[in-house]
């Protein structure tokens, strides 16, 4: 096996991932890369998730060895902040060509470093494979060792062509990148008991700064934020932190844990979105740091920092909450932040009327599940359509989504915050749970709404109504015809990634008298996939009361 | 007449060009109720959309064969159908436009075999039209791969007609380059229209990406050229193609159809457009209407305002050949100089452009070009290298990620012209030094008078 899917193999191993180790041997052999659906498929690569976790350490050159596609379509995309050098957001690829293809492009590859050196001379190159030269058997990581043994610098090969996986399998790869060639390979000046590593936070917006000032007044130092913000030599010198946070569960659980495994660094998970979780995520450093040997005064301190920030922040919020009490929210958004944000969101005394759960692993449907209640409405996947007519039955007053779905949104005449990695408003911490506030109530409250939603005074009827129109024919058809609603919920696909109809659910669970999800699954196939669907599944299992037909009427539905 | 040089290093800094896919797929996205798919890995398709998305803020329709590590390997055959049968049965579209990508390339799937084998698997598609065009990211540049599209739906789409079939006197053939914007196309349908004539544009963004508020929700493009418009666009009585890149496609319809072309190869500027216009009367037979001699009696009078302000600047441009040659022969006529040049690929205009060198290269290149000029010209990415070097900068191209109205910048016309006139004099007037007591002090080291005010400048 290529060293690629030795790595790629023991990144699904990762004992830490918790849906990983829920799988049997043989399931998490085939890993977390269930096949896309040409066609039906959105998202990242690979390459771009391993880019986009490491592009942040800021005084490093990141190359990226392929055609111009892989750099020049996507470079300088991301809101990352720096303190320091801006060496990141130079754009540097080989930008391989024809002959390249035919003749290899290791000789490009080593030549290009070389020019990066000797005009840049960052403390370390980052190369990045893509398809293109993994494809035509580039050996990077041959090159990067010959260029950092020739120049006498760290030349780190992360290999992670695009298409071994999608973009959160990338973030895994970069970490597995740094753990084996960066993290532990230089010493700092001096270390203290109140050491620690931020891991998985990019710094987007330079939120990190939002909630630094607060650790820096506890004598905290963040010796490494992995990766926003970071320079080489911090990542270099994170192995001896006391202890770390990991910020986005998703992406790096594996530098993480492999840190506690390697260095004995403790680590827990917690988000610094939210003024209750921003305090929770404060109490957790100080008492792991007392547990590695800091004073115990630390939690003093530390509470006494708390009750005086939480009490800023209220004070700030109050005059937004009298507006903002009452009013809907549709969250459209990926992993830690479904949980997160709806906690700041119910904190401003905002209703969350559905969130999507799409990226979310279990623990984090979980979480929502206690925030919101257990009939939160989970949202899996939406087409645009499905997404307007969730904003009109909900009757939300805003949607917060990221940039792929805010039109949705915007041509509904809806109000829309970016709450995603391109957003240009910084929303950590106490001082960011104000600013999320605030924008929600500049987004709400601006006039344009109302111009906006306004008719033509020539026109007879807007899109909306007729959008609206046609909902209502569809649900009156729907409640005049049992048998249609039948047909229609019985049509609706359950699991995606086994095609799978509700109806060949039901179906199943009546005549082989079925009563749990597992033996569902292994008579329907549905929930063997991704296993995003078996909540839906026990769904079905347990509203069976609602939909099981009348025993007369069964047998002559069946010849029909 | 410049000299084109190609650029010696290995590795590319900051890049000017971006990949021919994402040319072809914009090119699919003027035509009506089109989807774009991309035969690549999921990365391919992601960065294309993420890019286009911040460039027209609009939602982008673009698809992928999502091709795996495995699937890359084998072919992607599968992946094809499979996309194609999940586009047809979700989306409904009436075109997939398919460009491959450097992944396929390099493995050398024969794509138009696929679509033979899928046309004779899956007879309940025969309604959708299938267009595929090759563009590898390994090669050429962004514009290509529009043109290329281009050509390729005049080849596949165009019924043929024979040289004397009866012509209908008023429709008119546009193929716009891919440095024309909505807005652009905007201006360009009015002019025609002044005449009584009506164009036929493909493709056609000014329909699809021209930032509107639709009446429904459609998952594949809005707007654009519909399938039946393009059938017949053999029976216009000419075609006007914008841009050198689109001469390919202006013969391929000469050639389909025996439709004579005109090529502009700008229609910016005051004589650029004295022909465009003249042409557009030669074919109606009409007069000039009143309302587009005050717009060229308007660019008289910004020209004449405007000059001072022109007269010697030294600019700095990075573009595509054809916007590069665009602009490099308007600034010529308004008295600047093109003191630097970098483009994307190779075109037979390059050589043509009133400056010393044109070379083919990216940003970096540019940058260390424009030291000590006056304005840098080219799309978003520049705006790390203005800021360095602290001179004024002008937006232009794709992508424009961090202004509003990107798709309606229009620069073409009298009144476009006019426009950028007032734009780009604006920046210079805004840019002008404020003097100081200090400002025409000896200098220390030559004892000349004014060195700083020059350095300063």
């Amino acid at each position: 096996m290529s060293s690629l899917s030795v790595k790629i193999q023991d990144v699904f191993n990762e004992p830490g991932c918790g849906k990983n180790q829920g799988k049997s041997e043989k399931e998490r052999k085939k890993g977390c890369t269930k096949q896309l659906q040409p066609g039906g498929a959105a998202g990242g690569c690979a390459f771009d998730g391993a880019k986009i976790a490491l592009q942040p350490i800021t005084d490093v050159a990141h190359l990226v060895h392929g055609p111009i596609a892989c750099e020049g379509n996507s470079w300088d995309n991301r809101g990352s902040k720096s303190s320091g050098s801006n060496l990141w957001r130079t754009g540097f690829t080989t930008d391989i060509n024809e002959t390249d293809v035919v003749f290899g492009g290791e000789k490009r590859l080593f030549k290009s470093v070389k020019e990066i050196i000797e005009k840049y001379d960052p403390p370390a190159v980052f190369v990045y494979q893509t398809c293109v030269p993994a494809m035509i058997g580039d050996d990077i990581e041959a090159v990067c060792k010959a260029a950092s043994k020739k120049f006498g610098k760290p030349v780190i090969p992360v290999n992670s062509p695009g298409f071994v996986g999608p973009k959160n399998l990338g973030n895994k790869l970069a970490g597995e990148a740094i753990l084996d060639y960066v993290i532990g390979t230089e010493e700092p000046e001096y270390t203290t008991p109140y050491d620690i590593n931020i891991i998985g936070e990019y710094n987007l917006s330079g939120e990190l700064w939002q909630v630094k000032p607060l650790l820096d007044e506890l004598g905290i130092r963040i010796l490494c934020c992995i990766s926003g913000d970071a320079k080489y030599h911090d990542v270099a010198c994170s192995h001896r932190a006391r202890a770390a946070m990991m910020v986005c569960s998703k992406s790096m659980i594996n530098i993480a844990r492999k840190m506690e495994e390697r260095y004995g660094i403790p680590f827990f998970e917690g988000s610094f979105y939210g003024i209750g979780d921003t305090s929770d995520a404060l109490r957790e450093i100080a008492r792991l740091l007392i547990e590695r040997g800091a004073p115990p005064e630390l939690m003093e301190r530390t509470e006494a920092l708390i009750a005086r920030e939480e009490a800023r922040a209220w004070a700030a919020i109050e005059p937004y909450k009298k507006r903002l009490t009452g009013k809907k929210v549709l969250l459209i958004t990926g992993g830690v932040k479904s949980w997160s944000v709806v906690a700041a969101l119910q904190e401003s005394g905002m209703e969350v009327v559905g969130t999507s759960v799409k990226k979310s692993t279990k623990e984090d449907k979980e979480r929502i599940k206690e925030l919101m209640g257990e009939d939160a409405h989970m949202i899996e996947d939406m087409t645009p359509r499905e997404m307007y007519k969730m904003l009109k039955e909900a009757k939300a007053d805003i949607m917060l989504s990221g940039g792929r779905s805010q039109f949705v949104a915007l041509k509904a005449k809806m109000p829309w915050l970016d709450i995603n990695q391109e957003r240009h408003h910084a929303y950590m911490g106490y001082v960011g749970m104000v600013e999320l506030v605030k924008e929600i109530d500049k987004a709400l409250f601006n006039p344009v709404w109302e111009q906006v939603r306004k008719r033509a005074p020539w026109e007879e009827t807007t899109w909306e109504e007729r959008a609206d129109a046609a909902l209502a024919s569809e649900a009156a058809a729907l409640a005049a015809d049992p048998e249609l609603a039948k047909a229609q919920r019985r049509a609706v696909r359950i699991c995606k990634c086994k095609a799978v109809d509700r109806g060949t659910i039901e179906d199943a669970i009546l005549a082989y008298g079925l009563d749990s999800v597992e033996a569902v699954t292994e008579r329907t196939h549905a929930g063997s996939g991704c296993t995003g669907c078996t909540g839906t599944i026990a769904g079905i299992l347990e509203s069976i009361e609602d939909w099981r037909p009348a025993p007369s009427a069964e047998p002559a539905k069946r010849a029909a | 007449m410049a000299k084109v040089t190609h650029s010696q290093k290995s590795c590319t800094v900051n890049p000017l060009k971006m990949s021919q896919p994402i040319g072809s797929a914009l090119a699919f996205m003027g035509l009506k109720n089109c989807m774009p798919l991309f035969h690549g890995s999921q990365g391919c398709t992601s960065f294309g959309l993420v890019l286009f998305v911040r460039h027209f803020k609009e939602a982008i329709p673009l698809q992928t064969t999502a091709m795996s590590e495995v699937a890359t390997v084998l072919g992607g055959l599968e992946n094809v159908e499979q996309a194609i049968v999940t586009i047809a049965n979700r989306q409904k579209p009436a075109i997939i436009g398919i460009s491959s990508t450097g992944v396929t390339e390099t493995k050398g799937d024969d794509v138009d075999g696929y679509l033979k084998l899928i046309r004779e698997k899956h007879p309940e598609l025969d309604h959708i039209q299938l267009v595929y065009v090759s563009t590898p990211d390994f090669k050429d540049a962004f514009q290509d791969g529009w043109a290329k599209t281009v050509t390729r739906m005049v080849e596949q789409l165009v019924e043929p007609v024979s040289a004397d079939t009866a012509r209908n006197p008023v429709k008119v053939n546009l193929l716009p380059g891919a440095h024309v914007t909505p807005g652009d196309l905007d201006e360009l349908r009015d002019l025609i229209e002044a005449f009584g004539l009506e164009p036929l544009i493909l493709p056609d963004l000014s329909g699809s990406l021209d930032g509107h508020v639709p009446d429904d929700f459609t998952p594949t493009t809005i707007g654009g050229i519909s399938l039946e418009e393009i059938a017949g666009m053999g029976l216009s009585r000419h075609t006007i193609a914008v841009g050198e890149q689109m001469r390919p496609a202006a013969e391929a319809m000469a050639k389909k159809a025996g439709i004579p072309y005109t090529l502009f190869d700008r229609l910016t500027g005051l004589e650029a457009n004295d022909e465009f216009i003249a042409l557009l009367a030669g074919l109606s037979g009409r007069p000039v209407p009143n309302k587009i001699k005050r717009q060229r009696s308007q660019l008289v009078d910004a020209m004449l305002d405007g000059h001072f302000h022109f007269g010697g600047k030294r600019i700095a441009i990075g573009a595509e050949p054809d916007l590069l040659w665009t602009l490099s022969g308007w600034f010529h006529e308004m008295g600047a100089e093109v003191a630097a040049a970098v483009t994307t690929t190779e075109s037979p205009l390059l050589e043509r452009i009133a400056t010393d060198e044109v070379l083919l290269g990216d940003l970096e290149d540019l940058e260390r070009r424009a030291a000590g000029c006056d304005l840098l010209v080219t799309h978003s990415h520049g705006r790390q290298a203005a800021e360095r070097l602290a001179i004024p900068f002008y937006r232009i191209g794709i992508p424009m990620f961090d202004r509003l109205g990107a798709a309606h910048q229009t620069i073409v016309g009298y009144r476009g012209t006019r426009n950028l006139i007032f734009e780009i004099g604006n920046m210079f007037i805004a840019s002008g030094h404020e003097p100081t007591p200090e400002t025409w002090a000896h200098s220390e080291e030559t004892g000349h008078v004014g060195e700083k005010a020059l350095a300063a400048h």
